[in-house]
């Protein structure tokens, strides 16, 4: 059973504030390069991108690459324009996506 | 200067140079430390970003979630509190259970439950246990690593007043202190003598409780190079593996007496887990 991603928002935002935003997801990052103990290469399976929508709309998105660590942590900041709800998604090599939805209460 | 005494300087220069590297090695080994215990009292302040976190959620789900032949959820495990009772068990673990008449730490009753309860098979459970590098800790590490985490801040207390508790304890300050094996290695081989290292490992001194009490409630920890929680069993496990002694299986005696020692140890230290490691 893989763990949920951890999605951490302030309790309440008001309109024209600025709040930061942080994401965890539970990802080996597996990068290709490193050789099991039968001595074949294990295969790369990467998180290539996150992607992060506010009522809808993108506010944030990252490519990652090979440097990035196992089990990563992004955070960003964002200004609250109206009330919604957030959905993060990221991508894995293959195309299978790990969604995660949090409102964010505006008062 | 003739060519000898050249030599004998070139030869002191070299030394010289080499010494300050090694005391430059282990001031920035100190300062690297001193940099991980900033990063530890951060993480302690506000664990949400511990990635150790993500299996502590994961366990908690598999704890309430119905799973096995039996398709019962480990809500009625009982881990010396009453059954379900989480918040605090593991600060009085290892104990010993009458209903299986032995002293088990945590992984111990956990493997007892997901058994007797929930009808998995034992065999699978214990073979093969602990995760590779880049593997996240398997279900039943991830459970005892939410246990763990509900006796953050509380203090070992574990009795050892029953007489089997007293017996496992014995037996693990036996073994802590007893050379076997090939390479005839103790724990107290490498765990005897303050600050000392192992490449860049420092070594905790079990026999004295003021060290015991600093490291042991870290654990079960996130180790960062291998990018997964490893819980104490793993822990034992791997320092046997690295004695060349014979593999110790999950659960055992053996695990559970070296285990009742650490934790006697470091009995009034603080819990504060999933801890993070090199």
């Amino acid at each position: 059973m893989p763990a949920k991603p951890r999605i951490r928002l302030p309790q309440t935002a008001r309109i024209g504030e600025v709040i930061e935003v942080k994401t965890l997801v539970a990802h080996a990052m597996e990068i290709g390069n490193r050789r099991g103990s039968d001595g074949n290469t294990i295969q790369r399976l990467l998180l290539h991108t996150f992607e992060a929508t506010f009522a809808g709309k993108e506010v944030f998105r990252a490519n990652l690459h090979t440097g990035t660590a196992a089990n990563p942590f992004i955070s960003f900041f964002m200004k609250v324009l109206g009330p919604g709800e957030f959905e993060f998604t990221w991508t894995e090599d293959g195309g299978a996506k790990i969604t995660e939805r949090q409102p964010l209460n505006v008062t | 200067m003739n060519s000898s005494r050249k030599r004998i300087c070139a030869a002191a220069l070299v030394v010289g140079l080499s010494l300050t590297a090694a005391a430059e090695a282990q001031q920035s080994g100190d300062a690297i430390e001193r940099e991980l215990e900033t990063y530890r009292s951060m993480l302690k302040a506000d664990p949400w970003s511990n990635p150790g976190m993500l299996d502590v959620d994961r366990g908690e789900a598999l704890w309430k979630t119905p799973a096995g032949p039996k398709n019962v959820s480990l809500e009625g495990c009982d881990l010396g509190l009453g059954a379900g009772k989480v918040d605090g068990a593991f600060a009085r673990l290892p104990r010993y259970f009458a209903d299986g008449d032995r002293v088990m730490d945590v992984e111990t009753r956990i493997l007892w439950c997901m058994e007797k309860l929930q009808g998995f098979d034992r065999l699978k459970l214990i073979t093969r246990p602990h995760p590779a590098a880049g593997m996240p800790v398997r279900d039943l590490g991830g459970i005892a690593t939410f246990v763990a985490s509900r006796s953050n801040g509380q203090p070992f207390k574990a009795a050892f007043t029953e007489p089997r508790e007293r017996e496992a304890l014995a037996l693990g300050e036996t073994l802590f202190y007893r050379r076997s094996g090939p390479m005839d290695f103790a724990c107290s081989t490498c765990h005897a003598d303050s600050g000392k290292r192992i490449r860049l490992q420092a070594l905790p001194v079990f026999s004295k409780p003021e060290e015991a009490r600093n490291s042991v409630g870290q654990w079960p920890a996130y180790r960062v190079s291998t990018a997964h929680v490893m819980t104490t069993q793993h822990r034992i496990y791997d320092c046997l593996w690295q004695m060349r002694l014979p593999e110790v299986e999950l659960g055992s005696e053996v695990s559970v007496a070296l285990i009742s020692y650490l934790v006697k140890q470091a009995e009034g230290g603080e819990i504060n887990v999933p801890g993070i490691k090199r």
